[in-house]
């Protein structure tokens, strides 16, 4: 729609602009409060324009053991923790779910649909109805406190089951035919003509995953009791906490920042696959 | 170079059975061309020739080898689909080296056979283009290549045509046709069209709802059609067919009571008339009562209806005509150019 009323134009701009402060005042508090020293962050008025603290605290947050008077590992490590869950969720994910998609629609097996409408129960047992027998079971593998317990529990996925389900199906019978002329067995043709053509796809659950992996807050604070273990995301919650003392706000806003980027950088840097991924229909 | 052999096939869907014994024998080089209705079956019978559809009963050999359990890329077959199917993600060059590569073949032997067929095909410069960036008639191309590539025993193509445009349809049959004939390679043409059937085959196969109605060359097909599907399948106008009776004393009366010589039988008969083969005689029995001319240049078709009945009726006569409707023309037809058919089977007399 074009339309050329300077009211109009105004108009749209002033919601944009209301929708971008909405969503980066936070932000922007997150960043001052982060360049400031923990003094003044205890003081009113809240300062509203950066200080010049922001390397300082970047490096005793990131480097250092954090807020003083605990003993709670630096916060670079715990992004790595971090990090090693929301790959590992990711790629699991991704990995389990687009075989058991290539299965249920390539393969006639016993119990096809059975096994499709187990799958699809589980979209109705996300991991915080389960907590308690999940929690259970990986206690008794010895899985508490190690990334494997971090991870394995979440990796189960209906909706990316689903999603890939979706995409081969819309891949023509005659791709998989010409493929079984050409030679082609079920193995190499998953992975020279069903992985290429997904490729858009998995860029864009990776992003999503990858996101979702990050942001885990109830299955990490539950099965890490190791400080060593904690992921920033919990990490953050327990600072505000941990201390005896007023919260040091400083740190915190910063852990907080760094606890943001690397999503941001994910999406940034996947940006153009997944848009492809969620609108192209070229196959 | 192997000939091709059908016997007695059948399939089955579920309980409902789709082809009901299909046999034939195709020679060593041949094109044939297996025609028929929407449905009737055709793609089916090609799929369990190449081996992607299971043979519910009966045998298919390639030369004297039984392929019926042998997976499609063991059958030394190669085929081309309506849609292409070439592989999206790859360029033209890795679609038709791809099933090279996957039998092992190698890699100088492979470049030397793409681009041999991209020469033939005229496809070179395209060799590293995405399927994608081609237009339909070159995508055909690159299918095409990618069956050449393979020097298979039988080419097997499902209506590789229909989604080109008419012009480019005409031109691509030639060069299919050229093609073939320049390998040598036995084929099996899959099509709706009677036109290209026609125009492409050494002989066809016509299938009506899962029967063959005839399988022979195209001339035989329109000289002496065996049943009444494939007189009116094949030519074009389509056959006039009108009922009659034959007579004690050798003679058919039509509709119209007009009765005319060369009865094969007693009792009731459908005559066929190739629009055609109708010559104009003012003197003529068979007479017409014009309602629309198409002038087509060359020649005329002139519709109308048996007079005195209700019966549509087509004859094309050559050269251009001005005649307006309502008048009645004569027609005269040679009596080996009348078809008769069983009323109740449809089989030929
Ligand atoms: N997978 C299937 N399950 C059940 N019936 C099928 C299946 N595939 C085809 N049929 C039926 O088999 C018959 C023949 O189908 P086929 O595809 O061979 O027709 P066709 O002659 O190629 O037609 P067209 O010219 O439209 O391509 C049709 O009646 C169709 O409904
Ligand atoms: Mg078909």
């Amino acid at each position: 729609m074009v339309e050329h009323r300077p009211i109009l134009t105004v108009l749209t701009h002033l919601v944009m602009l209301t929708g971008i402060l909405l969503i980066a005042f936070p932000i922007w508090i997150t960043f001052v409060a982060a360049s400031h020293d923990a003094i003044r962050m205890t003081q009113v008025p809240l300062p509203l324009w950066p200080g010049d603290q922001f390397w300082h605290n970047m490096k005793i947050t990131l480097l250092g053991s954090g807020l003083r008077g605990t003993e709670t590992t630096p916060v670079w490590w715990m992004m790595f923790n971090s990090l090693v869950m929301a790959l590992s969720i990711a790629f699991g994910k991704i990995a389990i779910s687009i075989i058991s998609a290539f299965a249920i629609v390539y393969f006639r097996f016993p119990f096809r649909m059975g096994f499709f409408w187990l799958i699809f129960i589980t979209l109705m047992l996300p991991v915080e109805v389960r907590i308690l027998p999940t929690f259970e079971v990986v206690a008794n593998l010895g899985l508490l406190n190690s990334y494997a317990g971090l991870s394995l529990p979440l990796i189960a996925s209906a909706t990316a089951t689903f999603m890939f389900r979706q995409v081969f199906l819309t891949i023509p019978d005659e791709m998989l035919e010409s493929a079984r002329i050409d030679g082609a067995g079920p193995m190499r043709f998953f992975w020279d003509i069903l992985l290429p053509l997904s490729r858009t796809n998995i860029a864009a659950l990776f992003v999503i995953l990858f996101i979702y992996g990050w942001n885990q807050y109830l299955w990490p604070l539950l099965i890490t009791t190791d400080a060593d273990m904690t992921t920033v995301v919990v990490s953050l919650k327990q600072m505000l906490t941990a201390a005896e003392a007023t919260p040091e706000w400083n740190i915190i806003m910063m852990t907080a920042l760094l606890a943001m980027l690397p999503p941001i950088l994910v999406v940034v840097f996947m940006q153009k696959l997944f848009v492809k991924g969620l609108t192209e229909t070229d196959k | 170079m192997a000939s091709l052999t059908l016997k007695d096939l059948y399939k089955s869907y579920g309980n409902t059975e789709v082809l009901h014994g299909i046999s034939g024998e195709i020679q060593d080089g041949e094109f044939v061309v297996i025609v028929g209705p929407s449905g009737c079956g055709k793609s089916t019978l090609l799929r369990m020739i190449a081996g992607l559809e299971i043979i519910s009963a009966g045998e298919v050999y390639i030369g004297d080898r039984k392929v019926n359990d042998l997976e499609p890329a063991d059958r030394d077959i190669a085929m081309v689909f309506q849609n292409y199917a070439l592989y999206p993600h790859m360029s033209v060059r890795q679609n038709m080296a791809y099933g090279l590569k996957i039998r092992g073949i190698s890699k100088k032997e492979i470049n030397r056979r793409v681009e041999e067929a991209a020469d033939i095909l005229e496809i070179r410069e395209y060799l590293d283009r995405k399927p994608r960036q081609l237009s339909g008639g070159q995508r055909q191309r690159v299918a095409m290549g990618r069956a050449i590539v393979r020097e298979p025993e039988v080419f097997l193509f499902d209506e590789p045509l229909s989604n080109l445009d008419a012009k480019l349809r005409v031109q691509m049959r030639l060069e299919i046709r050229k093609l073939q004939q320049r390998l040598g390679v036995t084929a099996v043409y899959v099509t709706h069209d009677q036109v290209e059937a026609m125009t492409l085959g050494d002989r066809l196969m016509v299938l009506n709802a899962g029967y063959v109605e005839q399988f022979g060359t195209p001339l035989e097909l329109y000289e002496r059609p065996a049943s009444l599907f494939v007189a009116g399948f094949i030519g074009s106008p389509a056959m006039n067919f009108l009922e009659a009776k034959g007579q004690p004393d050798g003679m058919l009366q039509l509709e119209n009571g007009v009765v005319i010589s060369g009865a094969k039988s007693e009792g009731p008969v459908t005559l066929g008339m190739r629009p055609e083969h109708l010559i104009e005689d003012t003197e003529g029995p068979i007479r017409i009562e014009v309602s629309v001319l198409e002038q087509l240049g060359a020649n005329t078709l002139i519709h109308g209806t048996l007079e005195g009945t209700e019966r549509e009726m087509v004859a094309s006569l050559p050269g251009i005509h001005q005649l307006e409707p309502g008048r009645v023309l004569g027609f005269l037809i040679r009596p080996d150019e009348l078809h008769q058919f069983d009323s109740k089977t449809g089989k030929r007399l």
